[in-house]
């Protein structure tokens, strides 16, 4: 039985020719959908308070699961066991929400009541502080580069595991592919996601022998992944409860939680968000462990290509196993437009019109500005893909941690009224201090050594998360405890929500 | 889903005690996530599901049950309020026009 699965099928190029089709078929889509008359700047960048219950469901879930749960979670499953569940689906499962219920909808009335569309202009008013909102852009960026890198290295491992194309040519070619069709409108489908985790989890089991005999394999080869012990620890277990708060800071669900059509849109997400994670992640993380068990290699020793290998051995058909990875590539790529679409927004509104001032710059030169802005940030990540650290999820978590110790800022924006300027801004300077440090430390330096790093980077036993949350909230706290409290005037205007009109 | 919970059933500190229950059915999954009993419990069930991994399936689909009931029985009906309140900040971007 495990011969037969290490041998696989002959190798067949069929698959790359499918994905091949399919990504000239998204290319020509984009290039006919760029002849139809373009919008506003507004129409373009925002989403003009429109965004609806299944949009922000869709935006939710395509931000915090895709490439991170369908290549991250399998690679992740395949080194670390079941466990990985626990530390990211279940705990955000629980936490995304709350940041939604307790978090979001308060933005929500405050974007709505004053108009707000971005995340940098809320702090700013907030605040009453330029230097904050200068101080955020890069800040913000600087985080989201990380996450647009691990849609572009999942792609690229997808295509990585039926092929021996070079890294830097799949690269090329997905950015090009995203750049296309963001520049040209945009395509979501998030929910592909699902359809995508199920099918293969069906597909390769069936090609396993069945469920049974695939988690037998394990039972029999690789024990060990079947249960958390000398996998993950209790504190890293607890620590990793951290990680989900970055959602209250992801710039752009940041700005739909602005812009939302109505407070009920929050509605659907806050059910359905655990549920949509599960039926991705069971499925990923199963895959990833029945691959162990199976004695499948990961290609290059990298996890990352682990579904996609399983896809391509496991498929007797290379139509279907063609189809599926074009399905899976497609789910990855969808979670990318509204990113780079919002940090197009944030350069054009925050810094471009809000230095320049609202009549210097015009609706066409709004959106010309906002695409150059996307297209230097695509071929930025793009260089730095091809320097991949070695696992996506671990980068993904880097990228997390770093919103996460933002969200002390968020929550004493809406919640504590005495917090001020200063401790605003030197809260965003300890987080984005300690991360550059410890993101040093824990993945350049090794990667710069040529060191394969397999475990998660721990301090006493515990996610670097919790302290970089730590020391922003004591930052904050003591800095604005030892300042000037902002004036009534500023901070009374986000303090009224559930008192009558005067 | 406007439902009269919201409404007629809160006591002074506005939530009503269904509300109250649904919070506290979040508190204790989040407690319940740490399953430190699982930690090396390798048995399968159904023949192929890991227990450990079932476990915290299940806590997913609590989290869905829990966070519906707060919707249904803990919905915010006074942050819709306040933000329907006709804003009197025409620009109101103080910082924007600095």
């Amino acid at each position: 039985m495990i011969s037969y699965l290490l041998q696989g099928p002959p190798k067949s190029t069929t698959p790359l020719i499918v994905v091949g089709i399919y990504l000239v078929l998204l290319l020509a889509f984009s290039i006919l959908n760029s002849r139809r008359p373009r919008g506003s700047a507004g129409e373009y960048f925002v989403a003009s308070r429109s965004i609806g219950p299944f949009l922000l469901l869709m935006s939710v879930f395509g931000t915090t699961m895709t490439a991170f749960a369908l290549v991250g979670s399998t690679g992740k499953a395949y080194d670390n066991g079941i466990g990985v569940y626990g530390l990211m689906a279940s705990a955000s499962g629980i936490v995304h929400s709350l940041v939604f219920f307790l978090v979001g909808i308060k933005l929500w009335a405050i974007g709505k009541r004053y108009n707000y569309v971005t995340q940098i202009q809320f702090f700013r008013n907030r605040f009453d502080s330029n230097a904050l909102g200068y101080l955020l852009f890069p800040v913000l960026v600087g985080l989201v580069i990380p996450y647009l890198l691990i849609g572009i290295l999942g792609a690229g491992a997808v295509l990585k595991g039926v092929s021996d194309v070079p890294t830097w040519l799949t690269g090329a070619v997905i950015c090009g592919v995203v750049l296309a069709y963001i520049l040209t409108g945009g395509v979501r489908a998030a929910a592909l996601a699902n359809a995508v985790g199920l099918l293969a989890f069906v597909l390769i089991s069936n090609s396993l022998g069945g469920t049974e005999a695939a988690t037998q394999a394990v039972v029999d080869n690789a024990p060990q992944l079947l249960s958390r012990e000398g996998e993950i620890g209790h504190l890293q277990f607890l620590s990793y409860c951290f990680v989900p708060l970055s959602v209250g800071m992801f710039p752009h669900l940041f700005q739909h939680w602005l812009t939302a059509r109505s407070a009920k849109t929050f509605r659907m997400t806050v059910i359905a968000h655990p549920i949509f994670i599960m039926i991705v992640w069971v499925p990923c993380v199963l895959i990833g462990v029945w691959a162990a068990g199976a004695g499948i290699e990961a290609p290059g020793g990298n996890s990352n290509a682990i579904l996609a290998k399983m896809v391509g051995m496991q498929l007797k058909n290379p139509w279907v196993s063609g189809l599926l990875m074009a399905g899976i590539l497609a789910a990855i790529m969808s979670s990318l437009d509204s990113q780079f679409v919002c940090l197009g927004t944030m350069f054009t509104h925050d810094i471009v019109v809000h230095t320049l001032g609202e009549e210097k710059v015009s609706d066409v030169q709004r959106v010309r500005l906002g695409r150059w802005f996307i297209v230097t940030i695509v071929a930025l990540t793009y260089v730095l893909s091809l320097f991949p650290p070695p696992n996506i999820f671990d980068l993904a978590v880097w990228c997390f941690s770093g919103f996460a110790s933002l969200f002390p800022l968020v929550v004493a924006a809406v919640y504590w009224k005495r917090a001020t300027r200063a401790g605003a801004i030197a809260s965003v300077v300890v987080a984005g201090i300690m991360w550059c440090l410890l993101f040093y430390d824990g993945l350049i330096a090794p990667a710069l050594a040529d060191e394969r790093v397999e475990e998660d980077y721990l301090i006493w036993g515990m996610m670097p998360v919790a302290f970089m949350i730590v020391a922003s909230t004591v930052t904050l706290i003591v800095v604005s405890l030892a300042t000037k409290p902002l004036p009534a005037a500023t901070v009374d205007r986000y303090f009224g929500i559930g008192q009558k009109a005067s | 889903m406007h439902n009269r919970a919201e409404t007629s059933e809160t006591s002074p500190s506005g939530m009503s005690s269904t509300g109250k229950f649904a919070w506290a059915l979040v508190a204790l999954l989040a407690i319940l996530h740490y399953d430190f009993w699982n930690w090396d419990d390798r048995s399968l069930v159904f023949g192929f599901m890991p227990s450990g991994l079932l476990y915290q399936a299940l806590i997913s689909i609590g989290a869905a049950i829990a966070w519906a009931l707060v919707v249904k029985c803990a919905w915010p009906t006074h942050i819709e309020e306040w933000a329907d309140q006709v804003a009197n900040s025409s620009t109101d971007d103080k910082a924007d026009n600095e």
